[in-house]
C-alpha cells in the first residue's frame, strides 16, 4: 500500500533524530571517543592501588592518554596493573607512574611522570619507579600518632587525647 | 474462612503463572513472525509515526519539566555541602541512570501502551482479526508484530530524547535560574558520565522496557474479552501491569548491569 | 490469476458435520450436532440467538474447535487441521462477517487488494480483479473511503466482495441481512444467488430472516435448542414436526410483536412523600 511520503519522512526524521540524539549522548557527554586509540599496553606494580578501578584514566600533565585495563596481585601479594597508553607516545625508560585522587574524595587515577632517558618503553614493558596509592586514613593516623609521641610526657602515665 | 482465602491465593498464583507461560508463549511467536517473510516495513514504519512521532511532545515536555525539577531539588540539596557546581553531573547522571528510561516507559505505556491495546481490542471485538485468519493472514504477524517491534525500537529514542531534554531543564533552571556557572554544569556532566556504565546501561534498560510495553500491550489486547468493556479492562490492565513490570525489573537491571 | 476451479472440484466442495459437540466456558452450545450442507447449493442455517449459528461459522472456518466431533471441509476434518493445513484449506473459503470486518485503518482498495498482495500478486492483476469484484457487488468509486464512512449496506457488499474476491469454494455468510433496509436486503439477497447461479459456489449462509430464506435456500438446517433438522425448504414447509412448524410460523409479520399479556401501565406517583 503506498503510505504517504510526508509520514516516511517524519518517520525517517525521527529515527535520524534519535539516532543523532544518541550519539551526542554517547560521544560529546559519555567521552566515547577514546574507545580506538591505544596499542601500547603497559605494566606497573604498586603496593598500594588505593582502589584504582580499571578503566581509570591514564593521564599525562592532565591530558588522558591511555586507560587502566586489569589489576591483579602478582607472586609478590603486590598490584600489577596493565594500562593501555596511546601508541604514538615515546615514553622514556625512567618514566614514573604514581596513582593519585580527583579531588579529596574522588575517584583514583594514574599519571605518568616523564623521565630524561633516551630509551623508550616497549610494548609489554615495565615501569619501574612507581608511587603507590596515599590512603587518606593511614595519613591521619600516622599524624595522630606522630603528634602523640612527640608530646613530652606522652607514653607513660596520663594519656591525653 | 481461611481456607477459602488461601484456596483463591493458590488459584490466583496458578493464573498468574499461566498468564506468565502464555505471554512467553506469545512473544515467542512474535519473534518468530519477525523472521518469517514478508517484511512488514510499511506496517512497521506506521507504527513508528504512531508510537513514536506521536509521542514526541509529551517526552519533550515532561523531559524539560523532570529537567527543571532536578535542578532545584539538586541545586538545594547539592549547596548544603558547597557542592552546587556539580549540579551537571547530578542531573544527568540521575536522568540517564534512571529517571530517563523509566519515566519514558511510563509516559510511553499511558500514551502509546494503552493507544495499542485499545486499537488492538477493538479489532478483536468487530472480528477484523478473525477476518484475516479466514483470509489465510495470519494476525500476529500482520498486526502485533510491527506494534510491537515499533515500541521496541522507539524507546531508547525516546529515552535519549527525554534525557537530552531534561539536561538542557536542569541547565535551564540551574545555570540561568540559580547561577551555576555553564561551564562547569557541562564539564561536570561529561566527566561523571561514562560510556559504557552509564549510557550503554541506560539505552539497555530503554531497550528492556520496551520489550516489556511492548509485549504486554499487545497481548492484553489480543486477549481482551470482544465487548466494549474487555477493551476498556483491556487497556487499564496493560497500564497497571506495564507499570508495575517497568518498576521491577528496574530493580533488577540496575542491580545485574551495577548502574 | 487461476480461473475458478470450482467446476472441477464441485464434488468435493461440501461441508458435513460430525456428531460434533461445542461448549464455551461451561454452556454447551451444540450438542452432538450432525449435518451436511451440499455442493453447489444455498444452504441456510435458522435458528434463534444463542443457537450457535455464528458458531457454526467459525467451525467451519477453524476458527475455533469443538470439543469432540469432526468437521469435514472438502474432505479434509477442519477440527483436526494443523495450523498450517488450516491456512492452505482456507484458500478455498470466503467469509462474509456480520459487522464486515474491514480493517479500518485500510482503505476499501487497500483491504480487498490485502489477499492478493500477500499472495504475491501483480499490482495490475491486483486492481483488475478489486475492482470486477465491486463491479459484481454494485459498487463503485469507493476505492478511497474508509471503512467508517461506509453506509450498513455498503459494509456489507464490500465484505462480500472481499469474500469472493479469491475465487472460494466455499462461501460463508454470517447473518449477511442483518442491520439492512428491505431493499438492502434484498439487493444482498440477489447478489448472493446470482453469484450461486453463476459459478456454482457452495454456499452457507446464517440468517434469522425466514422469507429470505425460503426463497432463497436450496438446503435448510433449522437449529433447535435439543437438535437440529434440515431439508429443503418444501420438506420443511410440509413437516409435521411441531416444532419446525412453529419455528416457521414465528416473525414472518415483521411489526410489532403480538403479546398475549397487556402491560400494566403503572403511572409515576408523583404525589408520594420522599
Amino acid at each position: 500500500m503506498t503510505r504517504s511520503p510526508t509520514r516516511d519522512f517524519i518517520v525517517g526524521l525521527f529515527v535520524l533524530v534519535g539516532l543523532l540524539a544518541l550519539g551526542y549522548l554517547s560521544v560529546s557527554i559519555g567521552g566515547l571517543r577514546y574507545n580506538g586509540a591505544g596499542g601500547l599496553p603497559l605494566f606497573a606494580v604498586f603496593d598500594e592501588t588505593g582502589g584504582l578501578k580499571p578503566r581509570a584514566p591514564v593521564v599525562i600533565s592532565g591530558v588522558k592518554v591511555g586507560q587502566v585495563k586489569s589489576i591483579a596481585l602478582n607472586k609478590d601479594f603486590r598490584a600489577r596493573v596493565e594500562i593501555d597508553v596511546d601508541r604514538n607516545l615515546k615514553l622514556p625508560s625512567d618514566t614514573t607512574a604514581s596513582i593519585v585522587t580527583a579531588g579529596l574524595l574522588g575517584d583514583r587515577y594514574i599519571t605518568l611522570g616523564i623521565g630524561g632517558e633516551d630509551e623508550y618503553l616497549k610494548p609489554g614493558d615495565e615501569i619501574a619507579f612507581t608511587e603507590s596509592a596515599v590512603i587518606l586514613e593511614r595519613l591521619i593516623g600516622k599524624f595522630i600518632h606522630n603528634a602523640g609521641v612527640s608530646r613530652p610526657g606522652a607514653g607513660e602515665g596520663d594519656k591525653d587525647p | 474462612m481461611v481456607v477459602g482465602a488461601i484456596q483463591d491465593l493458590g488459584w490466583a498464583a496458578t493464573r498468574f503463572v499461566e498468564t506468565l507461560g502464555e505471554m512467553a508463549l506469545f512473544g515467542v511467536n512474535i519473534a518468530r513472525a519477525l523472521v518469517t517473510p514478508p517484511s512488514r516495513f510499511r506496517l512497521w514504519v506506521e507504527e513508528l509515526y504512531k508510537l513514536g512521532v506521536l509521542s514526541l511532545v509529551i517526552i519533550g515536555v515532561c523531559g524539560l519539566a523532570v529537567g527543571m525539577v532536578l535542578g532545584l531539588q539538586g541545586y538545594n540539596t547539592l549547596s548544603r555541602f558547597g557542592a552546587a557546581e556539580s549540579l551537571g553531573a547530578v542531573v544527568g547522571l540521575s536522568l540517564l541512570r534512571e529517571l530517563g528510561p523509566v519515566l519514558t516507559a511510563l509516559l510511553a505505556t499511558g500514551r502509546a501502551g494503552s493507544a495499542t491495546t485499545a486499537e488492538i481490542g477493538t479489532m478483536v471485538a468487530t472480528e477484523q482479526l478473525d477476518g484475516l485468519r479466514m483470509l489465510s493472514v495470519d494476525p500476529i504477524h500482520f498486526v502485533i508484530m510491527p506494534k510491537a517491534m515499533a515500541m521496541i525500537f522507539v524507546m531508547p529514542i525516546l529515552s535519549t530524547l527525554f534525557i537530552l531534554c531534561g539536561i538542557a531543564g536542569g541547565y535551564l533552571v540551574g545555570v540561568e535560574l540559580m547561577g551555576v556557572d555553564a561551564g562547569n554544569y557541562m564539564s561536570t556532566l561529561r566527566s561523571n558520565v561514562d560510556f559504557r556504565d552509564d549510557v550503554v546501561g541506560s539505552m539497555l534498560k530503554a531497550f528492556i522496557f520496551g520489550i516489556l510495553v511492548g509485549l504486554i500491550a499487545t497481548y492484553r489486547g489480543y486477549k481482551a474479552a470482544p465487548t466494549s468493556a474487555g477493551v476498556s479492562a483491556a487497556t487499564t490492565s496493560t497500564v497497571v501491569i506495564a507499570s508495575v513490570a517497568i518498576l521491577i525489573s528496574d530493580y533488577v537491571i540496575t542491580a545485574l548491569w551495577g548502574v | 490469476m487461476r480461473a475458478a476451479p470450482v467446476q472441477e472440484g464441485v464434488a468435493e466442495a461440501r461441508v458435513e458435520f460430525r456428531d460434533v459437540h461445542m461448549a464455551f466456558g461451561g454452556r454447551r452450545v451444540l450438542r452432538g450436532l450432525s449435518c451436511s450442507f451440499p455442493a453447489g447449493q444455498i444452504s441456510v442455517v435458522l435458528g434463534g440467538s444463542g443457537s450457535g449459528k455464528s458458531t457454526l461459522l467459525r467451525l467451519i472456518g477453524g476458527i475455533v474447535r469443538p470439543q469432540t466431533g469432526a468437521v469435514m471441509v472438502a474432505g479434509e476434518d477442519v477440527a483436526r487441521a494443523s495450523e498450517r493445513e488450516l491456512q492452505h484449506l482456507r484458500g478455498r473459503l470466503g467469509m462474509m462477517f456480520q459487522g464486515g470486518a474491514l480493517l479500518d485503518s485500510m482503505t476499501v482498495f487497500d483491504n480487498l487488494a490485502l489477499p492478493l498482495r500477500e499472495h504475491g500478486e501483480k499490482e495490475a492483476a491486483v486492481e483488475a480483479a478489486v475492482h470486477q469484484c465491486l463491479s459484481a457487488v454494485g459498487l463503485s468509486n469507493v476505492d478511497e473511503l474508509l471503512p467508517g464512512q461506509l453506509s450498513g449496506g455498503m459494509t456489507k457488499r464490500v465484505a462480500l466482495a472481499r469474500a469472493i474476491l479469491t475465487r472460494p469454494q466455499i462461501l460463508l455468510c454470517d447473518e449477511p441481512f442483518s442491520g439492512l433496509d428491505p431493499i438492502s436486503s434484498r439487493r444482498i439477497e440477489s447478489l448472493l444467488v446470482g453469484i450461486n447461479r453463476q459459478s456454482g459456489m457452495t454456499m452457507v449462509v446464517v440468517s434469522h430472516h425466514i422469507a429470505s430464506t425460503m426463497r432463497m435456500a436450496g438446503h435448510v438446517l433449522i437449529l433447535l435448542p435439543d437438535g437440529g433438522v434440515e431439508g429443503s425448504p418444501a420438506e420443511l414447509r410440509g413437516s409435521s414436526d411441531p416444532r419446525v412448524a412453529s419455528f416457521l410460523s414465528e416473525d414472518i409479520d415483521e411489526s410489532y410483536a403480538a403479546t398475549d399479556a397487556p402491560v400494566e401501565f403503572l403511572p409515576i406517583n408523583t404525589n408520594r412523600a420522599v
